[in-house]
This record gives structure tokens, sequence and C-alpha cells, in this order.
């Protein structure tokens, strides 16, 4: 029997209409457990207050700014390498057998679970370079586990900058550095933003990849050097260890507060900054 | 036609191959300065590729391959010392589309400048104000250079480029299909800027309007599957082609 396309499309959209309903409530629910368990510990004690008791009292002033530190390590070392390799796999090299074996490499980095770069993190950094369980360590290793996300997104940034700009660019007599410093990369910055907004949020809420190159330190870290706890391993710890379920949802709230906040101002900047080039 | 006979450009046995497609079969032309010269001919018959070989833009092509010569101002530009920063300066090129940067349109007319090193602010502001003038864009956006260039018309956004291309005093233009985007109205303005600017400028253009080619240009050259059958005055192009190829064309009866 065949079913009439006027009825076909109704069934579809009503389906996919119920996927999105599904898909968005998990969400909701995520986001309303942990703020209803979160949010009544939230205070201004709570932020800013280093933990004390392994965590059952106090705030997470130290795991905040530890959380802090590691993410612009990351993304200070990150961000110039992803940029850069994007930069020159698309604007100075032309696509053959080795430009794909790195894309490839770049993409079965990205699939690679973030624990297993804690281990290479922690072989490397912690022990091989000796700079121990430290800021630098965690900074290091979550540079390396975001450094896929940002090639690729910068990539596809790049090479969504139309090719006459370039042309007219090279035409009008400018060196490529030029072309690209002055057309291309103006064009392909929202895009390679987000793929750096994304790699903040992935650095925020990493666990694994930090828990062995960071450490759990509490203190408050000092220098690059310091042994620190993450805001994710803080929380990780206090729940698996039964510390203190309440400090453990403040921290998740936190977490997911700090995430949010964060795309939110850089969605702000960005429209700014597309509204004025167009 | 004109009194002094200069060559500005002299092309001598021009072969262009893409991979292994021969799409230049031996050109031998010579351009003449303060002149318009127009390049006719069908789809794939290599004119845009002459075109870009002028100043060069063929060597961005992944595969090309150039054969020959071709002298500017005296010297062969495919020289192995040739500066191409400095070639692609003096002959610059205008597109088939307006293709402003999403820049303020300040920035799009002195962007060639800029990166040429010229920056000091006196200087940008009177090369912007001439190439803008020189364009007859001046008046009308004299109080807008702020606004991004991607707001303005099809027609202003083309004379925004050749303005941006102005502003650097070429001593060629090369101008590949640029009303092909463009009104009829639009077509016959652009067309009467071209003829204001061969006073000061040598134009080459490539048309796929023979209406436009016998308007506007000095001299014609029909192409034909890569080969140069017919480059001459005009007038004598139009009126009494020497080659039954060049009259088919022109009459119709082919292409």
């Amino acid at each position: 029997m065949r079913i009439k396309p006027r009825i076909e499309q109704k069934i579809a959209q009503s389906v996919l209409m119920f996927f999105t309903f599904i898909a968005v409530l998990v969400l909701v629910f995520i986001l309303a457990v942990i703020l209803k368990n979160g949010l009544p510990q939230l205070s201004l004690e709570f932020l800013s207050r280093n933990p004390a008791d392994m965590g059952r009292e106090g705030g997470i002033l130290s795991t905040i700014v530890a959380t802090i530190y590691l993410t612009i390590i990351a993304l200070l070392v990150a961000t110039p390498l992803g940029v850069g390799t994007a930069i020159y796999l698309t604007e100075y090299t032309v696509e053959n057998r080795i430009t794909r074996i790195i894309r490839f490499g770049a993409e079965c980095l990205a699939g690679i679970p973030s624990i297993i770069f804690g281990l290479f993190g922690f072989i490397l950094f912690v022990n091989r370079l000796k700079f121990g369980w430290s800021i630098l360590s965690g900074g290091l290793t979550l540079a390396f586990m975001v450094l896929p996300t940002i090639i690729r997104t910068s990539e596809e940034a790049i090479k969504a900058v139309p090719a006459s700009y370039r042309l007219v660019s090279f035409s009008l007599g400018s060196t490529r550095w030029q072309t690209v410093t002055k057309v291309v990369l103006p064009s392909a910055i929202p895009g390679i933003i987000t793929g750096i907004i994304l790699s903040i949020g992935r650095s925020i809420g990493e666990t694994a990849a930090v828990i062995f190159t960071a450490g759990s330190a509490l203190r408050m870290p000092t220098s690059l050097f310091s042994s620190s706890r993450s805001m994710a391993v803080h929380f990780y710890i206090l729940a698996r260890e039964g510390i203190s379920m309440s400090k453990a949802y403040g921290t998740a709230a936190v977490l997911v507060i700090a995430i949010l906040i964060v795309n939110l101002i850089t969605y702000y900047l960005m429209e700014r900054y597309i509204k004025h080039r167009s | 036609m004109i009194g002094t006979v200069k060559n500005i450009i002299e092309v001598k046995n021009l072969y262009v191959y893409y991979a292994k497609f021969q799409a230049l079969k031996g050109i031998n032309l010579n351009i003449q300065a303060n002149c318009i010269s127009a390049l006719i001919g069908p789809s794939g018959c290599g004119k845009s590729t002459f075109l870009r070989a002028l100043n060069r833009m063929n060597d961005l092509i992944e595969g090309a391959r150039t054969e020959g010569q071709v002298y500017f101002d005296g010297k062969n530009i495919y020289h192995p010392d040739t500066d191409l920063l400095t070639l692609r300066r003096r002959v610059g090129m205008v597109f088939q589309r307006p293709n402003p940067f999403p820049l303020s349109i300040e920035d799009n007319v002195t962007y060639g400048l800029k990166v040429h090193g010229l920056t000091a602010r006196n200087f940008l502001e009177e090369r912007l104000y001439r190439s803008l003038q020189a364009v007859n864009l001046w008046e009308e956006l004299k109080d807008r250079l702020d606004e991004n260039a991607l707001k303005l018309t099809g027609e202003q956004q083309q004379r925004l480029c050749i303005a941006r291309l102005l502003a650097l005093e070429p001593e060629v233009v090369l101008m590949d299909e640029p009303c092909s985007a463009l009104d009829p109205m639009a077509t016959g303005r652009i067309e009467d800027l071209m003829y204001e600017l061969k006073k000061d400028y040598t134009i080459v253009i490539v048309t796929h309007n023979m209406q436009q080619a016998a308007r506007v240009s000095d001299y014609t050259g029909y192409f034909l599957l890569g080969d140069l059958v017919e480059f001459g005055e005009t007038n004598q192009i139009f009126t009494s082609p020497q080659d039954k190829r060049t009259e088919d064309y022109i009459t119709g009866r082919f292409g």
C-alpha cells in the first residue's frame, strides 16, 4: 500500500518534531537537575573561599582559579598552533597526499579519548620533561587535546572565504601573507572563534586529561608549576569519594554557568563583529 | 589612428597549458598604449587565459604552464627576475563579477596602496578622492566612505572595483567581461567610463558581447580554440574581416 505524499509528509513532520522534543527535553532535564541541586549551594562565600577539609567545607575559589589558568594556557598554546596549521594547509599547500595524511591524522587525534591525552601528558610533561603535576603540564595536555578541533574549525572557516577575495588581493600585487592577514583571516574570524569557544568549553569541563597532569591539590596555584585541581576534577573527586554531594552540585552549577557565560559573551561579540563588517 | 604608435605590450609565441590541455597555441599580438583592445570569441576559446597571461594571474592556477614571451614596457614578464608584485601593480585587473572586499568603501580603495607600503594619511586621502572621482562615484559616496562596500549596488560595486585598481595608478587595465553581471543601462555607463579612462590608461577587455567590442574598442582580436584568428582595427574587423572564421562569428553564423 502506498501512503499519500501529503500524509507521509505529516507523519514525517510529527516524528521529527518528536525527536527534537526528546533532544531538548534531555538537555533541559540535565540543566534542571544540576541547577536545582546546585543553585542553593551558591553564595559569595562558596565562590570566594578555598575548599577546606578536603572540600567538605568552604568554597571552590582555588579550583576556579586553577580552571581559568589551565584554560588560558591551553588556548595560548593551541590557538596559534591550530590556526597556523590551518592557514598553512589551506593557503600554502595544494591538496595532495601529504596534506590528506595530515588532515586524517588531525581527525584521528580528535577522536582519541581524553584519558589517552591524560596518559600522554603524564608521560611527556609530568615525567619526561619533569614539569611534575602542574598547571603547565595540564594546560599543555589540554592544548593538544583541543588542537584538532581548532585546526578543523579554522580550516573550514578559511575555506569558506570566497576565492574571489584572494584573487583580487593578488591581482593588486599583494603577497600571500598580506592576503591572509588582511583579507582571509578577517573574514574567517567568526568561524575560528567558534572553534575556540568549543575548545574553551571542552577545557573547562575536562576531567580525565587534567587529573593525570595537573594533579588534584586543593591549594591556590601560585605558579605554572603548582599542582592544582580544576573544577571538573574537584566535582569528580567530591562525588566519587562521597565527600560532599551538595558541594559537588554547587561546583557543577558553577561549571555550567561559566560555560554558558563564555558562550553568551562570545556570541555577543561575534554578532557585533559580523554586523560591523556587512 | 593615434599619432605616435607605442606598443606597451608585445606578446610573442605565447603558449599556455592547463595540465595537458593546450589553451593558447602560439599567440602573437601587440597592444597599443592608450587604446582599448577588445578580445572576442566563443566560450573556452582562450581569451580570458590570454588576459590573465598579461599580468601572470595564470600562475595562481594549479597545473597552468606558460611558454613564450610577453614584453611589457620592453621587459619580458616571464623572465625569472620579474617582480610579480610590481607587475600586478602596473598591470591591474577588473573581474567579471563585482568583488569588493567586505570592508568600508574607503578601505577598499586604499587596500592596494597599503599593501604596497603607501600609508601616509594625506596621500591615501588624495588617491581616494582621485580614484572615486575617476569612476564618477565621489559625489554619490563622499558622505558614506565608512560604509561597507557590500551595501552598494552592483554597478557601484563594479565602479568601486575599478577605483580600487586606479588608486594604484596602473599603466594597463585588464577587464574580464566587466559588464556581464550588470544591466544594459549600467553597462552603457561603464562603457562610457572606459572611454574616459583610455586617456590615461591602456585597456584590454575580454567580452562576450560583440556590440560592446564594436562600441568601445579601437582594436579587436578574435580568438578561436586557442588561436588568435585575426587582430586589427575594430572598424576593419567588423566591416571587412580578412578571415572567413571571423566573418562567420561576427555575422552570427557561428558562436
